[in-house]
């Protein structure tokens, strides 16, 4: 097998963690309440951790001397492979969480799936990531909940988060040859396995909380391949200002 | 306090097996559910627990800080209830 399937892998797995944590770092000081604030800068850590482990290692895997940070902060934005759902703004709180319900029904799953996978560091990543992932899916799943089977108003609005990024949920799925040779060769669980435990989890959140799935069928896809909506730019000038202005500082 | 806002609840930690709950604040949260999330988020980022306990602040009962004469001082000059007059033998250990 060929480390570059493994190392673009790496980059999706990465670039997903770190746009959504980047996204997330953006309420801090805004949170609805204070509690809820440290709440999602505490999801909003734990996927920039997890972007860490994951980035570094693809730097290992790519082998050209490239750590997590220069992956992180060095890169264009057509190189970029995240979801474009991640990358979507935050809008209001019920916007947020259901950005992020999304993602954590898909990501729960994938690491426990990811845990049996033949990369042992990979694996070990999984593991570690799953314990945080399980608990940003029960207080996503909860507020979703709450807000669907709430008020009157926050029943329409969580509903209207949904109408706006189910459109995006497609492109978590698709697979391409990077995909299917990881998966030929036991790297990777075979996502549309994955698919059916998100669909069941959804399903069944959504009918808790009264809400329902929209019927459009207009689906948008491109992230994968480095084709962004007209926000990532606007999140690359955040995430990468200090190291453009000032090459190679630390701190 | 606005009547739309959520209740307050009291936060009890314990810091590790055998220990304690402790006091260690309080949060505001709709519900039992709630308030227990919002308490591993504010209260144990820092890996200060393996367990908590919430308590709605209504149901916490203190007693009247005017009471204290009567409450707490007859025991001041009590000083036999501590078992301090007993002559400890030689050879007990770990007193």
């Amino acid at each position: 097998m060929n480390n570059e399937a493994l190392f673009r892998y790496l980059l999706r797995l990465g670039d997903d963690s770190l746009i959504l944590g980047q996204r997330l770092g953006e309420w801090c000081g805004h949170g609805p309440i204070l509690e809820e604030d440290i709440a999602l800068t505490n999801i909003a850590l734990d996927l920039i951790g997890q972007a860490t482990s994951i980035l570094n290692y693809a730097g290992e895997v790519e082998g050209k001397g490239r750590d997590g940070d220069k992956l992180a902060f060095l890169r264009f934005e057509h190189e970029y492979t995240n979801l474009l759902l991640l990358e979507q703004p935050n809008g209001d709180f019920g916007d947020t969480i259901m950005r992020q319900f999304l993602f954590d029904a898909f990501r729960k799953p994938l690491f426990e799936q990811l845990i049996h996978s033949g990369d042992k560091q990979l694996s070990a990543i999984a593991e570690k990531s799953l314990k945080e992932t399980k608990y940003h899916l029960r207080h996503t799943s909860e507020w979703i909940i709450r807000l669907g089977d709430g008020t009157e108003e926050s029943h329409q609005r969580i509903q209207k988060s949904l109408d706006n990024l189910w459109r995006y949920t497609d492109e978590i799925f698709m697979t391409d040859s990077v995909d299917e040779e990881l998966t030929k060769n036991g790297i990777l669980p075979d996502l549309s396995s994955i698919r059916s435990i998100w669909e069941e989890t959804v399903k069944s959140v959504f009918a808790e909380a009264t809400i329902t799935i929209p019927t459009n069928n207009w689906k948008f896809e491109g992230g994968r391949r480095g084709r962004h909506s007209e926000h990532m730019g606007y999140i690359l000038s955040d995430l990468q200002y200090m190291q453009r202005a000032y090459p190679n500082m630390e701190w | 306090m606005s009547a739309t806002e959520w209740p307050l609840w009291e936060v009890f930690i314990r810091s590790k097996q055998g220990l304690n709950h402790k006091h260690v604040g309080s949060l505001r949260a709709a519900d039992a559910t709630m308030a227990l999330e919002n308490a591993r988020d504010v209260y144990t980022r820092r890996s200060e627990g393996i367990s908590i306990w919430v308590v709605e602040s209504n149901y916490v009962h203190a007693n009247d800080p005017s009471d204290s004469e009567e409450f707490f001082e007859p025991s001041d000059t009590k000083i036999y209830r501590h078992p301090t007059f007993y002559d400890v033998p030689d050879g007990v250990k770990h007193m």
